[in-house]
């Protein structure tokens, strides 16, 4: 149900299905027509003109209960994440934004990458949304590119949620067929679990980091469609196998894209624009 | 991984399931977790004692069931059941597993009174 006007039918934008609420959040014109369903009265237990609430199990009346029983909920712990995610996900289509969360662990070179690919990409539309613990300094550094960015700070918690990336979305109000990147807490293990409504998960590795760290880390891994070897400038520094790392990768997930480059030399930055360009076209068909 | 946040997933679908089915008060709560769901078990014992305080499953039995982690072998295209994210193909022995299930993390059902 929309929780702005209260209404509960379906609209389209661009004839691709969205929920009313969703209207809402793209602005979109649709109809109101309101949706109230009555709770059920508390029914008492009647003894010759005594009626008695409470005498059950529970030792409380609530509305439509009864004593004792077993209820069946096959829920996902995680479905209102992911209900959220999906209506980002259905706005995110409608307006033919590519969004990719960019997951990796803290140091691997994710802002950089992020500020390089924002001058290449030149006039390309944009927006970013950052997540750190604390500080907004990495939002400053988007800001500085001439992009639009927000910074969530996630204060104890240790991965963005759903929730926080639309609202961020909301304010953020991407333009229709651009790109937003979404860079997640630095953080190899939970960010894998939450879903945001993204098109793809790229997680960054460092050539500093090991070879083994897909292994390590293999959920992350497993969910992402690109890895990226960062870095690669150093890597004749510090013993590095980059065949190892990419045998590792394809071990613990043998569909995902690999690209090795620098995002400070610029090497290997040209098929990193390409697989982007890509994937926004195909966003686009 | 993250069990204080599992723990008010939980917490938040048992108070939708309270206003619902209007219960008082949930005794015994059962989860299925699958073995790649990264999961870990005590963590969320710990936390879904801390976080259901004041919610309906306060107090409640919590009972966690194992699902078999399933992976698609890239070598022999088949699906089969492995004890750990990285152990090899029981059948022959390749390296390259995708996971298929066992990621899983949903409450099966509550008695509730």
């Amino acid at each position: 149900m929309c929780t702005v006007c209260g209404c509960g039918d379906t609209v389209t934008a661009d004839g691709k299905p969205i929920s009313h609420d969703e209207a809402h959040r793209l602005g979109l014109p649709h109809s109101h027509a309101p949706a109230f369903q009555p709770a059920a009265l508390p029914f008492p237990h009647v003894q010759a003109g005594h009626h008695h609430y409470g005498t059950g199990a529970a030792g409380v009346s609530v509305p439509g209960m009864s004593q004792a029983r077993l209820i069946e909920v096959e829920t996902s712990i995680l479905a209102k994440n992911d209900a959220l995610a999906a209506s980002n996900r259905r706005v995110l289509t409608a307006l033919g934004v590519l969004a990719l969360n960019l997951v990796s662990s803290p140091g691997s070179g994710k802002t950089t990458l992020l500020c390089k690919t924002i001058e290449a990409l030149g006039e390309a539309p944009l927006a970013v949304i950052e997540g750190d613990q604390q500080t907004s300094a990495d939002a400053d550094r988007i800001r500085a590119t001439g992009a639009r960015a927000i910074q969530i700070n996630t204060g104890k918690g240790c991965h963005l949620d759903a929730a926080m990336v639309g609202h961020a979305v909301d304010e953020l109000r991407p333009r229709p067929g651009s790109y937003l990147f979404i860079e997640n807490v630095g953080n190899l293990v939970c960010p894998a679990g939450f879903d945001l409504g993204e098109d793809a998960k790229v997680a960054i590795l460092s050539v500093t980091e090991g070879e083994d760290k897909p292994l390590k880390y293999p959920d992350m891994f497993t969910a992402a469609r690109l890895a990226i070897l960062n870095k690669t400038d150093l890597a004749p520094h510090c013993d590095v196998d980059l065949d190892l790392y990419e045998a590792n990768l394809r071990r613990v997930n043998p569909q995902i894209d690999i690209l090795r480059l620098s995002a400070r030399t610029g090497e290997g930055m040209a098929a990193w624009l390409d697989w982007l360009r890509a994937r926004l076209a195909e966003k686009a068909t | 991984m993250h069990e204080m946040s599992l723990a008010e997933g939980i917490r938040s679908i048992v108070e939708d399931q309270a206003r619902a089915h209007g219960f008082a008060r949930v005794t015994l709560l059962r989860l299925e977790i699958g073995r790649f769901a990264g999961v870990e078990k005590p963590a969320l014992e710990f936390a879904f004692d801390v976080v259901m305080r004041g919610s309906p499953a306060e107090g409640a039995r919590l009972e966690m069931i194992d699902l078999p982690g399933q992976a698609l072998c890239y070598d022999c295209a088949k699906t089969v059941e492995i004890a750990h994210r990285l152990d090899p193909c029981p059948i022959c022995g390749g390296g390259k597993l995708i996971p298929q299930g066992g990621d899983e993390m949903r409450i099966k059902d509550m008695e509730v009174v």
